[in-house]
């Protein structure tokens, strides 16, 4: 979509003005300046999902639009984790982060940030993984999707 | 080297480039620089109204009957809230119109500015595009894309939001003479190979429908679309914003359909076994509940330049992205060079069984009531004005008979709040049709309870000289809401009734119009055509009407489109 000012409201707006769902939303600017990339997750039927991809195309910002799912895709989302890493939880929580494949970027003598990508549900597994009341702030981005192989969404 | 302009003088030469030569608004602190480059031309005429929404609704009114784009300018804060009903009303019912806003300084945006509201998120929901302009060398090539969007594709209304430093800063002026943008590219031809389709599954159909709605009158594509439905001697049937995209008086044309159309249009539309859906979006006061009008061995073509409108209520079989007018002509052509013809002897029992459902006269009221029926000013109207005038109307049951009972013939002279159904419409809107049609005649039938919802613009009439002609079908009721309270909450009226109405002819007088009260069923055929003689005077006129008639046919919400309340 146009990298514009409101571009983003017009999205959010059409989705509450006819009840469409918004699991997630990721945005921002692309490698060309005046364009703005959005992965947005919905849940829908395929007639719900067909509307949404109509009512969005007839936005006015909105430059193209793919449902990643009409093909293979990948999706990512990043989560930053704070957790409670003191005593003997501390390697505990190092071994799993690993095991995750995350890193850890922010150390304190009694937490750690662990910084963790994956699909939305690796995320939910590590989260699972560790011990709930350790933990003491997460945030994530919401999924980015792209094509697999040589499909690529061009302008 | 041209001269540098400042954005007020911008806005008025964009309008001049555009070739508007009318505009309807109110000044008011935000605009006050537009409205001095304003006044100091003679190339764009100023339309001042008494309420902003009157502004939008004349606009519209000019727009629908012209096929011109309608503009209107606001001030900020109330005189943008005030139009939201107006752009509402516009965008449900696809019409281009252009908006322009004043808006606070671009400095004082988001400080809780005297009258600053957002503009551009309020009316987000109810605009095809709108614009807040940040910076003046932006200006121009706004204004001509609001133009441009609005009168492309499906059109719809779009606001330019103009803060008022803007309107004092100074660039060069330059307007672009054609305009490209990479994410709006409107389709226009239909799809050939759809087209090939909806060919063959006319050919093949055995008990064929015509179903049009306003996108034939929006597109202009009535005579093609009267074309086509002649040259297969199918029946055709229009929705209430389809009205005059085939002729009514014509004895193919099943009248309207829907929730107080004809029973044979509704049967029609039940048991054709192909619907040609031409320009129209299978809403609920058309189709009634989509899993009753459901119906396995109907197939549908469906033509639309909106693809959300398509497939969004009812499962199409041949749907066809396009310009109403570009398909049709695609498909006449295609049919002209086909040899086979549609199985004539179905086609012959077709029209028998829709002649059967016709005798069943679902529109008869009692002629010989000695109250005045609503049914019979408008079947007046339409012998005294030839059929020939420009009808407006508001909200309700005067809306449906007239719908009903005035017979178009040709697009543009039915305008009325189709998708919104907002009261107060009619007389603005007429205001806006009578200048764009200086020579014609406009009547507003209305009601006594909408007329009140805008009744300041009778002022706007007495400025401009406006000679409407009002007829006021007063039967002391919401009647389409006594109805609803009568027919399903057990005949409380709640609310529904009009007391305390002002004595209308002195009203109308007051504002230096004729008025007229017409009491007896006898004196309505002359007093219309005493009204429609006096040419230069707007004359209000006050029918006092039966008090419970209804609007029937009458398909209850949630209903199927045949299970049909008859008289």
């Amino acid at each position: 979509m146009e990298n514009e000012a409101g571009a983003l409201s017009r999205v959010a707006g059409l989705f509450s003005a006819r009840g469409y769902n918004i699991e997630s939303l990721s945005v921002a600017p692309t490698e060309d300046p005046t364009l703005s990339r959005m992965t947005l997750v919905t849940i829908g039927s395929d007639e719900v999902v067909e509307q949404v991809t109509k009512q969005l195309n007839k936005l006015i910002e909105v430059v193209k639009i793919i449902d990643l799912n009409d093909g293979s895709h990948i999706e990512r989302e990043l989560m930053l984790v704070k957790v409670r890493a003191a005593g003997p939880d501390r390697e505990e929580i190092k071994r799993l982060a690993e095991i995750f494949r995350g890193s850890i970027i922010d150390v304190t003598d009694k937490s750690y940030t662990i910084e963790l990508t994956g699909t939305s549900s690796k995320l939910d597994a590590f989260l699972e993984a560790i011990e709930r009341s350790a933990v003491l702030e997460t945030v994530r981005t919401g999924a980015s999707g792209i094509g697999r192989g040589e499909w690529i969404l061009k302008v | 080297m041209s001269v540098e302009l400042t954005g007020a003088e911008i806005t008025i030469r964009c309008l001049q480039e555009e070739g508007v030569q009318c505009i309807f608004g109110y000044p008011g602190g935000a605009v006050l620089f537009i409205y001095d480059e304003l006044f100091k031309q003679d190339k764009v005429r100023h339309i001042l109204v008494r309420h902003e929404q009157a502004a939008i609704h004349a606009a519209d009114g000019y727009a629908r009957s012209s096929n011109k784009v309608g503009v209107a300018l606001v001030t900020s804060g109330p005189g943008v809230t005030n139009a939201v009903t107006g752009i509402a009303t516009a965008y449900m019912d696809s019409i281009p119109m252009v908006i322009i806003s004043g808006q606070v300084p671009t400095s004082a945006i988001g400080l809780d500015a005297f009258q600053e509201v957002d503009t551009v998120g309020i009316t987000r929901p109810c605009v095809k595009h709108n614009f807040l302009v940040k910076d003046i060398t932006e200006l121009a090539l706004t204004i001509k894309k609001a133009f441009y969007i609005a009168s492309t594709g499906r059109p719809g209304p779009v606001l330019v939001d103009i803060p008022k430093d803007i309107s004092q800063q100074k660039t060069k002026f330059v307007y672009p003479d054609k305009i490209s943008m990479r994410s709006y590219n409107p389709v226009t031809k239909g799809h050939s190979r759809q087209i090939k389709k909806a060919a063959e599954l006319i050919l093949s159909a055995k008990r064929p429908m015509v179903y049009a709605g306003g996108g034939v009158i929006l597109s202009d594509a009535a005579p093609q679309l009267t074309e086509l439905t002649q040259m297969l001697n199918f029946p055709c049937t229009n929705t209430l914003m389809g009205l005059g995209g085939y002729p009514a008086t014509d004895k193919q044309s099943l009248g309207m359909l829907g929730m107080h159309g004809t029973y044979e249009a509704n049967m029609a539309m039940q048991y054709c076994d192909v619907l040609i859906a031409v320009g129209a979006r299978f809403d609920d006061r058309v189709i009634g509940n989509p899993k009753h009008f459901f119906n396995e061995n109907r197939k549908i073509i469906h033509i639309d330049i909106d693809p959300s409108s398509i497939s969004k209520r009812v499962k199409v079989d041949v749907p066809i992205v396009g310009d109403v007018l570009d398909v049709l002509k695609e498909l006449i052509k295609l049919l002209k060079a086909e040899k086979e013809k549609p199985d004539q002897t179905a086609l012959k029992e077709w029209w028998k069984q829709i002649e059967l459902w016709r005798e069943r006269d679902c529109l008869k009221f009692d002629r010989s009531s000695k109250i005045i029926k609503p049914q019979m000013v408008i079947e007046k109207l339409f012998n005294v004005t030839k059929g020939d005038a420009f009808i407006t109307s508001d909200v309700g049951q005067h809306q449906m008979w007239a719908a009903q009972f005035y017979k178009f013939d040709k697009p543009r002279r039915w305008i009325n709040s189709g998708g919104l159904g907002t009261m107060g419409f009619g007389m603005p809107a007429a205001m806006g049709v009578q200048l764009a049609n200086p020579k014609g005649k406009v009547a507003c039938i209305t009601g006594e309870a909408s007329i009140q919802m805008c009744i300041q613009e009778l002022s706007t009439c007495k400025q401009y000289k406006l000679p409407l002609k009002i007829i006021n079908l007063n039967n002391r009721y919401m009647g389409m809401v006594r109805q609803w309270q009568e027919f399903f909450h057990g005949n409380r009226y709640a609310e529904s009734y009009m007391n305390a109405l002002p004595d209308f002819v002195k009203l109308a007088e007051s504002y230096g119009h004729v008025g007229m009260k017409i009491e007896k069923p006898e004196d309505v055929e002359d007093a219309l055509k005493e009204a429609f003689k006096l040419k230069d005077q707007l004359v209000f006129m006050d029918f006092i009407t039966d008090q419970t008639e209804n609007v029937f046919p009458m398909v209850p919400g949630g209903k199927g489109l045949s299970e049909m309340i008859l008289v």
